[in-house]
């Protein structure tokens, strides 16, 4: 690969590529359990021309690329399994574009959750976006590539749902437009009503393009936000509290969450609802319909609402909510990894059952964190376990646990989220085998020679 | 317990209950139900009791009609509060893990109970040179009361005794009014003996102000006081209130929810599954510290203070 650096420095400049040894390091890995893959070049372009030039290259080299946001999935989604080139696309980072009354933003590839907040509070503040409860520094693409969830989640679907529109670099190095910007300068539908193309770039991490734009759309931001929270000590009663406090269709997110620690929580399933409004008054009828939705669970005294306290509050009102990030360094190691399947609501007393059986198993805590997605038609399990850096055979415990979790999830009826190699795997096996092999035909068809993020969903 | 049933039936009032502020009885009524829950029989008290301690209060004779009523809520298994609600509320001050290292202290000491996000405020002149406890060892567990659960408080109190003893305390400054009522008013009734002396917040607070005398500048405030569940334990203590307001210069405004007609902040109302009646009775509580041309609000507990704070900020 004689020349590959001169020539990768040509494209983006001697500044931003790079081959040294730190940051080969940087690259190789992200926080979670999985082993690091170091890459040849770290290369950092500014706009789509430099992609599609490094594309071309790289074709022409068959050089792997890995494309990297901001490299927070924790399953090690973005290492460079195979080596070659890792792309930071951190340098796009332009908003390109706000339509307040079709409610879209078109934003290149680098621009951060936090760095598009900032700006709509900012610039638009009447309008949001599906923020994650990721660090504000996850990018908006790569959480939309891996189905991510956010705060509109459960009345609007995954992250991925709210595209509308993408533009990408196919392997071979065309930049193609998907969805109504393929033929308007309007960026108001991922697909309809054309042929939705999206799906062919979506939830594939980055194995059959580069997504270099994208149209997100963005939701009436309320004035007001407020939360309350229902608790029950019976996991059995917790998919028909979600059924009936989303066939409200008021609320904005719905969470749930328990964990052993501190003695507080211990068996009990926190069901935490978000309203919002523009006064007063339309919180307190949200709240009342809300209320009026699990008042038979009080009356039989199996649930009932808690009080929050002011110090409380603020804490679930953040956004990103940064306290979740606090869990990480429970066992003062500073790790923690999280298997996060999609499952059918139906499914949740007995993933909580089961997945506290392996924690026990494997001798380790605990906390899970859902979210409800769409109107109650499914969830994101959390299942987040805590570990110590400096303490092998406690990463190996959780790594083995987690892959427990997902295997578990996949026996009821659920899809692991943000699949590591070994769970992409798994969920291959399972996968009905014409499915199987349209996945493989379409990544063969995109990408002939395997350059693109090689290691994750290989068919074969 | 120490209650008295022969006086309580001969009672020519039955106050407990007629001056209750949610179960709307006449006296006929009250005699009846309040004959019902000293028989031992179900009443509809035990099941639409609010838990807000006044009727201890209201008895003239000090007899403990709310005591008895939690006991008799606990007997007949009748949860004042849904079932995950008491669960959490007792998992909160279980005394579980280590045991805590102790060991004598210097006086005076205070004990912020269970409230280690408090430690901070116990600074300046006023607090100069106390010692202070503070955790679930030393956590009054006076709560239970509201959920029926009086066996939790007679099972753990010996023990939180025991480990404030420990400390070599002779004198216990109680910020925490429900500790103060613990000690003063529920122990006792209990027939827990506590061998040391609680004094109030407030008690103190007054007396170090009197030291200080000569240095305070009247504040001019007018400022409505919101009294909590348990002052109703110990209303003896009630008049630190005025005379601390007196001696820094506050106006204490007239409310009508204020004093023996005090109106819950009822946080605690909420989670014993009435929430509509929680933001009622949180309505009625802020606009009448408003209408009272309440500049500030003084809180004696700091649930009542969680429970209001956002309120009050938005509308006094």
């Amino acid at each position: 690969m004689s020349g590959i650096y001169e020539a990768l420095a040509k494209i983006v400049g001697e500044k931003y590529v790079s081959d040294r040894m730190e940051e080969k390091y940087f690259y190789s890995r992200d926080q979670g359990l999985t082993e690091p893959c170091k890459p040849d070049y770290i290369v950092l372009p500014k706009t789509v021309d430099e992609v599609q030039a490094i594309v071309k290259l790289a074709c022409k080299e068959k050089i792997p690329i890995v494309v990297r946001g901001a490299g927070l999935a924790l399953t090690g989604l973005v290492r460079p399994l195979k080596g070659g080139i890792v792309l930071d696309l951190k340098r796009m980072d332009k908003i390109l574009e706000v339509n307040e009354k079709s409610r879209y933003a078109i934003i290149e590839a680098g621009v951060t959750t936090g760095k598009l907040k900032a700006y709509l509070e900012h610039y638009h503040p009447s309008l949001r976006f599906s923020i994650p409860d990721a660090p504000p520094s996850a990018t908006v693409v790569g959480n939309v590539v891996i189905h991510g969830q956010g705060r509109l989640t459960q009345q609007y679907g995954f992250n991925s749902d709210m595209v509308c529109g993408l533009e990408v670099v196919l392997p071979c190095g065309d930049v193609c437009r998907i969805g109504s910007c393929s033929i308007s300068p309007y960026w108001f539908s991922k697909g309809p009503p054309l042929p939705d193309l999206s799906g062919l770039f979506l939830g594939w991490f980055g194995t059959t393009g580069i997504i270099t734009k994208i149209g997100i759309k963005l939701y009436p931001n309320k004035k007001i936000r407020d939360v309350e929270i229902f608790v029950t000590d019976d996991e059995n009663l917790v998919p028909d509290i979600i059924a009936r406090i989303t066939y409200t269709e008021i609320v904005e997110d719905v969470n749930v969450w328990t964990q052993p620690y501190p003695l507080i929580y211990k068996g009990i399933h926190h069901i935490t609802v978000y309203v919002t409004g523009d006064s007063e008054e339309e919180i307190e009828f949200k709240r009342k319909i809300v209320i009026d939705s699990v008042r038979d669970y009080i009356k039989r005294k199996e649930g009932g609402f808690i009080l929050l306290t002011p110090d409380i509050k603020p804490v679930l009102l953040e956004m990103p909510q940064s306290s979740l990030t606090r869990f990480a360094d429970v066992k003062r190691g500073g790790g923690f990894q999280y298997a996060g399947p999609i499952i059918p609501i139906e499914k949740y007393p007995e993933a909580y059952r089961r997945m506290v059986e392996v924690a026990e198993k494997y001798k380790t805590t605990w906390a899970i964190a859902s979210r409800v997605i769409g109107r109650g038609h499914c969830m994101m399990f959390g299942f987040s376990f805590p570990f110590n850096r400096i303490d092998p055979s406690d990463m190996e415990r959780v790594e083995k646990a987690l892959h427990e979790c997902d295997l578990i999830a996949l026996e009821l009826g659920g899809a692991p989220w943000k699949a590591e190699i070994p769970a992409q795997q798994e969920i291959l096996k399972r996968m009905d085998q014409n499915t199987r092999k349209l996945i493989g035909q379409i990544k063969k068809l995109l990408d002939p020679y395997g350059i693109m993020n090689p290691g994750n969903w290989e068919v074969d | 317990m120490n209650f008295n049933a022969d006086m309580c039936l001969a009672c020519p009032s039955f106050d407990c209950l007629v001056k209750c502020q949610y179960l709307g009885l006449g006296f006929a009524e009250a005699r009846r139900e309040i004959r019902k829950i000293v028989n031992g029989e179900d009443s509809p008290v035990l099941h639409g009791c609010k838990t807000c301690y006044a009727c201890e209060e209201y008895c003239r004779y000090g007899n403990h009609p709310f005591y008895l009523i939690v006991e008799r809520q606990e007997e007949k298994q009748i949860l004042p509060a849904p079932k995950p609600i008491i669960k959490r509320w007792i998992q909160t001050g279980e005394l579980t893990g280590r045991e805590p290292e102790i060991k004598p202290v210097k006086e005076p000491v205070i004990s912020l109970c269970f409230f280690p996000q408090l430690v901070p405020l116990i600074q300046g002149k006023l607090f100069e040179g106390l010692s202070i406890i503070c955790g679930r060892h030393v956590f009054c567990n006076v709560v239970y009361l509201h959920f029926g659960k009086p066996s939790v408080i007679k099972e753990r109190v010996p023990v939180i005794i025991e480990n404030i003893v420990k400390y070599g305390v002779k004198e216990l400054i109680c910020f925490h009014d429900e500790c103060y009522g613990l000690f003063k008013s529920l122990a006792p009734a209990y027939g827990i003996k506590v061998p040391f002396k609680p004094i109030h917040l407030f008690e103190y607070l007054y007396n170090k102000l009197r030291e200080y005398e000569k240095m305070i500048k009247p504040l001019n405030f007018k400022v409505a006081y919101q009294r909590n569940c348990s002052t109703r334990l110990t209303p003896d203590k009630e008049h630190f209130v005025d005379d601390i307001f007196e001696l820094i210069g506050v106006k204490r405004v007239e409310r009508k929810y204020d004093r023996e007609n005090a109106l819950c902040c009822a946080g605690i109302i909420k989670e014993l599954g009435y929430p509509e009646l929680s933001e009622e009775l949180q309505r009625k509580n802020v606009e009448d510290m408003k209408k009272a041309g309440a500049e500030y609000v003084v809180f004696n507990c700091p649930a009542c203070y969680f429970t209001l704070a956002e309120k009050v900020s938005k509308l006094v």
